[in-house]
């Protein structure tokens, strides 16, 4: 097995990693390493996974995909530079990446001015706020997942909160966007601070919030090995009120990093992906979820996450649009992708329309606690 | 008042994992004036070899030593393949294949061991300790006591031991170390072996605390590299005190004025003390003959 990603690494580094004699070409441009490998590494070996599985199913239409891959490391300019390669040499008719913000920008100028189908796997609102004709997206974005927490506060009659928030990008972008948005949920945020990415305490900010007057819960935005320290530093200090975490920290290596004791408690909006086991049978995405998990799991023994989420998303919503045009021509796949309707992913039920490439509502959050070192749904 | 000693505790703990990497910076740069920019990695190797012997389910301590001794043969090896064959090239170039260095373990490990992050037990449990109205967490108490412990260790080694004045001696002047009689060559495979044992150590230490992934070295190498300038490059003194305050200075920032300026205050510290003294705290006045 480790062999095997050895290898696959390698090949990465040498940049594509080829099928023999496709017929239809789709590119793809994600962070498998560098400071991004956590999003990107699943990601990754998603699609790796997927493409192989389709092909032996027949591909689409009787036609193999080829899927070409380059690994930008988390760089932006490298993203520009590989989505260009990718339209221009390899002449891929859609691609699927971008695993973080910065790169996702880069790749949709690119994506935009030759008029390629791309389904980017960040989280930012920008990136489909404008709608872009060419661009779409399968995560959530920050903003839902802020008016997701503020649902359930207001639920809980929490109105007073304090903020701890990481400073890198994704941090900081979900915290503006909280800020932005707790004045139409009615919470008031009386303290905001903030840890930079490898901080090892957080108790003095976290001291500064609990001696605030009249704060009923703590939201953490951010992700990495932060969350998972404030949530401990959040048990050693004896905070007695709820702490809502971001959906960044969204995995079952969360709760081992925090500890289970620490992360008792601990509330955050995830996906049906990260409670796969206890959906009711009756769910709309158990199909779907539970069938990616266990190929996943199966294929790589690593545990499933959110990231390698999105990229199963964006594959299927991609290569169900290349279905359903019928041809392998960019602008009849982009115009498929937008009238993609009610398909179920593992983050949620896509359906796009002209004036929103996103296509998932606030259903597609699941409000979680974590009981017994377990995720439980408290919907 | 309760709150201030949370800010100290705070400090102690951050400030105690600077101090046992510029501890590491101590000792090379001891033997040959140069700064190892792959200190940090050598504290990522000891974390990441740990969790992994101990996932393999080797008892801690095991893996712990296990770790120690794998790190410090991949120091020997730095300074063989590395170092040595540079040897003559100004101090510049080799601290710049020291970061060559740091780069190439760094994509290697990330390629052995994976991209996720990582972390050990609690060695004493996860219950925090009521000292004067704040709490702190055993293992900070393991960071903070490690961190005195090999400072001691070291202030003893370089000043009582004749092995550890010849590495000072090898430092001052090699070719007069020679001429009387020491083998510089073994000086410095011992330094770089020393340098990376301890910095796997810290790696052991801080695991529990600060969690670890493949790339956690290169911050972890600036903090204690700051932290060395602060106290005074090459002296175990100025290795632990600078560690303390550069972590007091952050943990007081962050709870008196804003965790927003956290960092630039520290540094702002920092370059105030050497621009009063250039040598640090604890550094040595020394005069060159032109």
């Amino acid at each position: 097995m480790k062999l095997a990603q050895t290898a696959l690494a390698t090949l990465m580094v040498l940049g594509t990693v080829t099928a023999a004699q496709a017929d239809i070409k789709l590119g793809a441009s994600l962070s498998a390493s560098g400071p991004a490998a956590f999003l990107g590494d699943p990601e990754a070996k998603t699609l790796y996974m997927l493409i192989e599985d389709l092909n032996a199913n027949g591909g689409i239409n009787g036609e193999k995909i080829e899927l070409v891959l380059y690994d930008d490391g988390g760089d932006p300019n490298k993203a520009r530079t590989f989505a260009t390669r990718l339209v221009e040499d390899d002449e891929v008719v859609a691609i699927i990446g971008g695993s973080t913000t910065g790169t996702t920008m880069s790749i949709l100028s690119v994506a935009e001015d030759e008029g390629i189908p791309f389904i980017s796997l960040a989280g930012a609102i920008q990136i489909i706020d404008p709608v872009r004709d060419y661009v779409f997206k399968t995560p959530h974005t920050d903003r839902m997942a802020c008016e997701k927490i503020f649902t359930d506060m207001q639920k809980n009659g929490i109105t007073k909160i304090g903020m701890i928030s990481g400073t890198g990008g994704f941090g900081a972008s979900m915290e503006a966007q909280c800020v932005d948005v707790s004045g139409k949920y009615g919470v008031e945020i009386l303290a905001q601070e903030t840890y930079s990415r490898q901080d090892a305490d957080m108790t003095p900010q976290l001291t500064k919030i609990k001696s605030t007057e009249g704060v009923q819960a703590v939201l953490n935005p951010g992700f990495g090995q932060g969350p998972a320290i404030v949530t401990r530093n959040y048990a050693q200090l004896g905070i007695d009120l709820p702490l809502y975490q971001s959906h960044g920290v969204a995995s079952d290596s969360f709760i081992e990093l925090a500890g289970k004791d620490a992360a008792e408690g601990v509330r955050l909006p995830g996906t049906a992906l990260l409670i796969a086991d206890i959906l009711a049978a009756d769910d709309p995405q158990k199909e779907a979820v539970v069938a990616y998990k266990s190929a996943y799991e199966e294929e790589y023994g690593e545990a499933v996450s959110t990231f390698g989420g999105y990229a199963h998303d964006a594959f299927r919503l991609m290569t169900d649009a290349m279905a359903r045009a019928g041809s392998s021509d960019s602008s009849a796949i982009r115009d498929a992708l937008e009238a993609t309707s009610s398909l179920v992913g593992t983050t949620g039920t896509y359906t796009f329309s002209p004036d929103d490439h996103l296509g998932l509502d606030l259903s597609a959050f699941r409000m979680l606690e974590i009981r017994d070192g377990k995720w439980t749904s408290i919907d | 008042m309760d709150a201030l000693m949370q800010f100290v505790y705070s400090g102690l703990t951050v400030g105690a994992v600077y101090a046992l990497v510029a501890l590491g910076f101590t000792i090379i740069y001891n033997a040959s004036d140069v700064v190892n920019f792959a200190q940090g990695e050598f504290v990522m190797l000891g974390g990441m070899i740990t969790v992994f012997a101990f996932d393999a389910g080797l008892p801690l301590p095991l893996a712990a030593l296990m770790a120690i001794v794998a790190t410090a043969a991949i120091g020997v090896a730095l300074n063989k393949f590395a170092i040595e064959p540079a040897r003559g090239a100004p101090v510049v170039s080799l601290i710049i294949i020291t970061i060559g260095a740091s780069i190439l373990i760094r994509g290697t490990a990330q390629v052995i061991f994976d991209k996720q992050l990582h972390r050990l037990p609690a060695f004493s449990g996860d219950d925090p300790i009521h000292l004067l109205g704040a709490t702190i967490l055993p293992q900070s108490l393991w960071v903070i006591g490690g961190a005195f412990a090999i400072f001691i260790g070291l202030w003893l080694f370089f000043t009582r031991t004749l092995l550890g004045k010849a590495v000072l001696a090898t430092a001052n002047n090699r070719l007069a170390a020679q001429l009387v009689g020491i083998n510089t060559g073994f000086v410095m495979t011992l330094s770089f072996a020393l340098s990376a044992a301890i910095g796997a150590l810290a790696g052991v230490l801080v695991t529990p605390v600060t969690l670890v992934s493949y790339d956690v070295g290169v911050g972890l190498a600036l903090k204690g590299f700051a932290a060395a300038m602060l106290g005074g490059m090459g002296n175990p003194k100025g290795a632990l005190v600078g560690g303390l305050l550069l972590g007091l200075f952050e943990a007081l920032t962050a709870g008196y004025i804003s965790s927003q300026y956290k960092e630039a205050v520290a540094f702002v510290v920092i370059l105030a003390v050497l621009f009063v003294m250039p040598q640090g705290l604890f550094g040595q006045k020394t005069t060159e003959r032109v």
